[in-house]
């Protein structure tokens, strides 16, 4: 397995001030399903259409490979695309659409009636062979463009964000059916999502991007919990932010003032400095407690419940702590909604599930 | 009674749809229909004297028609001549349109103002312009004569076939740039992208992609020039003299000095008949070949 498939050597793209992606490096593995994960506007889509040729960069080199395919045009590349909008040819029928892409690789008419046989079967679109865009579901567009694009056989398969067009239950199903589908055929895949759940189920790894930069660049449960920054914890899952400030180290640990809840000793994974106030506590919804009596957690306080919301799985709770109104997620399964006297409540967080974050 | 109409007027979409339609139905029978159906009925009749005419239904005057060598090649000349017109007005209009549609990222509308701009006077003024500059005394040939490139005026460029394809070009290119922008403008950029993805070069892609889905506002364009370029006849009478004249020309000395109003109905109808044939045929044909193509 080829640990650099793909390599991204400080890659920068800006159109006129703005700079899309911003000196970016990494590399992708061979046979890895990787997500470039962000908000809209954060680059991502950019760097997809850089890989595939579309847009060629301000700076920096890409390899797929190990050769340089920084200057080749989109033909000449061993990458295919799945287009958001799908781009299903709506002049030819789903098997001329398939066979567009096939044309120039010099294969014989058996060769031909293979492979798209193959992929048909592989999409599961068979007998859907005559029939034109404008009659299939947004799910069969779906897996026409991907039919096209995998039956070209390409090193890497761009997708970008092929899933948005689709209802919920129908994007869960593909959800599955694209990572069964990738670790059955092998290739690597390049996945581009705004959708952080789309992105965490998915992928191998997954990298976050915001503002042109990769902010971190880790496998799934890593980017949940032990985020590196606070966009990445804040974009990742619900959280809550507790502002604190660092004191002395204490070995692995560091001693912070959370404010308004008193001192106490943290795990500090990422060795922020002492006597920083620019740091925040970021504790995620499954690891507070909101109980009728005292808990011996470690952080225990008394609060008065001003409002809830029920969001499902989530609770959010206006609360108010020694006179001062937080906002805080709690896990729904974590308090019982009818016990609470006179709105008064404890909260308790355990100290082992807290991240210290630096503020940029 | 309003309160009936109201109700029948809400309940049928058909009802509703020609109430709507009403005014302009009503307009294309009076200046189209019934016109239409007394040219077929006088191209049917025999001009029998100056002023008389003998009504007994006869086809003789079709077959008058095709037994006139000069009305058949008219005929002929008419079509060629507009599909002459109608082809360089495409293969010149077409890169514009694309141009303007895939390359102009800002101010498109004003690209097409621009472009239309010259079109906003009056027909007759613009072939009587052509007319200034293609003459013997006119800007071309003064110019050419005044640098010394040529001793005597060029002289066919007046009074030819070439002025009137000129001058027909000129004047209708506008009404294809529009039918070209729309389509190409439709395309989405992601169907390009796709087809270079798909190995396709960019002069593939364009023949593949591009031109067949364009393929609407082409034939709207072939329609849109052809039709009212077979049957023009003010250029002719101004710009062509007798080598460009056409067989509406023809058509109108029959209604006019000729005075045989059958022969020139039976003429008109004949050339009608053509340009509905014509035009079949060839969105049918460019149909195919696009499938053809891809």
């Amino acid at each position: 397995m080829n640990e650099n498939f793909i390599q991204i050597n400080g890659i920068s793209k800006h159109f006129g001030n703005v700079k899309a992606v911003d000196d970016v490096s990494f590399s992708i593995k061979e046979g890895e399903f990787f997500s470039l994960l962000g908000p809209s506007g954060c680059g991502k889509t950019t760097l997809l259409r850089l890989l595939a040729g579309f847009e060629y960069p301000t700076n920096g080199n890409l390899l797929i490979d190990g050769s340089d395919i920084t200057a080749l045009p989109p033909d000449k590349r061993p990458t295919n695309m799945v287009f958001q909008n799908y781009a299903i040819f709506p002049h030819i029928n789903v098997e001329q659409n398939i066979k567009f892409g096939l044309r120039k690789l010099g294969l014989t008419d058996d060769e031909i009636k293979k492979r798209v046989d193959d992929v048909l079967a592989l999409v599961k679109l068979e007998g859907y062979e005559e029939r034109f865009s404008g009659q299939l579901s947004g799910g069969q567009r779906q897996r026409v463009a991907l039919a096209r694009a995998l039956v070209r056989q390409p090193k890497v398969l761009l997708l970008d964000e092929p899933l948005g067009a689709l209802d919920k239950k129908l994007r869960d199903e593909m959800q599955l059916e694209l990572r069964t589908l990738q670790k059955e055929i092998g290739i690597t895949f390049v996945f581009v999502t705004h959708d952080q759940q789309e992105a965490i189920s998915m992928s191998d790894r997954v990298a976050v991007m915001s503002e042109g930069k990769i902010q971190q660049l880790s496998a799934p449960n890593e980017l949940y919990k032990n985020p590196e920054n606070i966009f990445v914890s804040d974009f990742i899952g619900e959280t809550n932010f507790l502002k604190a400030s660092t004191k002395s180290k204490d070995g692995d640990q560091i001693n912070v003032a959370i404010e308004d809840l008193g001192d106490f000793k943290v795990k500090n994974n990422l060795n922020i400095p002492e006597n920083s106030s620019d740091v925040v506590c970021s504790v995620r919804p499954e690891s507070m407690m909101i109980s009728r009596d005292k808990s011996d957690w470690d952080i225990c306080l008394e609060a008065k419940i001003n409002q809830t919301s029920y969001l499902g799985e989530m609770t959010r709770f206006y609360v108010e702590v020694s006179g001062i109104n937080k906002v805080i997620t709690v896990s729904s399964q974590h308090f019982d909604n009818q016990s609470f006297d006179n709105n008064t409540c404890f909260i308790s967080i355990s100290l082992e599930d807290i991240s210290l974050l630096q503020k940029k | 009674m309003f309160q009936a109409w109201r109700n029948l007027y809400s309940k049928s979409d058909n009802v509703k749809a020609y109430s709507l339609l009403s005014p302009a139905l009503f307009l294309i029978i009076l200046v189209m229909l019934i016109p239409m159906a007394l040219m077929l009925s006088f191209s049917s009749f025999t001009q029998v004297s100056m002023m008389e005419i003998d009504f007994t239904p006869t086809v003789q005057r079709y077959i008058d028609f095709f037994e006139k060598s000069l009305l058949v090649s008219l005929l002929i000349k008419s079509v060629k001549i507009s599909f002459i017109v109608t082809l360089i007005t495409l293969l010149t209009a077409y890169p514009v349109c694309y141009y303007i549609a895939f390359y102009v990222k800002k101010n498109k509308m004003l690209w097409l103002v621009l472009l239309t701009l010259p079109f906003w006077t009056s027909y007759l003024l613009r072939v009587f312009s052509w007319k200034i500059i293609l003459g013997t005394k006119g800007v071309f040939n003064s110019t050419l004569l005044g640098a010394g490139i040529i001793s005597e005026p060029l002289t066919f460029l007046m009074y030819s076939e070439e002025a009137v394809i000129i001058t027909l070009t000129h004047a209708w290119a506008a009404f294809a740039l529009l039918p070209l922008y729309v389509s190409l403008e439709k395309i989405d950029f992601s169907y390009i992208e796709a087809a270079r993805d798909l190995g396709l070069s960019k002069f593939e892609v364009f023949w593949k992609v591009t031109f067949p889905l364009s393929l609407p506002g082409v034939i709207g364009a072939i329609l849109i020039i052809f039709i009212p370029t077979v049957g023009d006849y003010v250029t002719p009478a101004l710009i062509g003299g007798t080598e460009g004249r056409m067989l509406s020309n023809m058509i109108q000395a029959y209604f006019g000095k000729i005075n045989n109003i059958p022969l020139g109905a039976a003429s008109a109808t004949i050339m009608l008949t053509t340009v509905i044939l014509i035009t079949a045929i060839v969105s049918y044909t460019t149909k195919r070949l696009t499938q053809r193509l891809s």
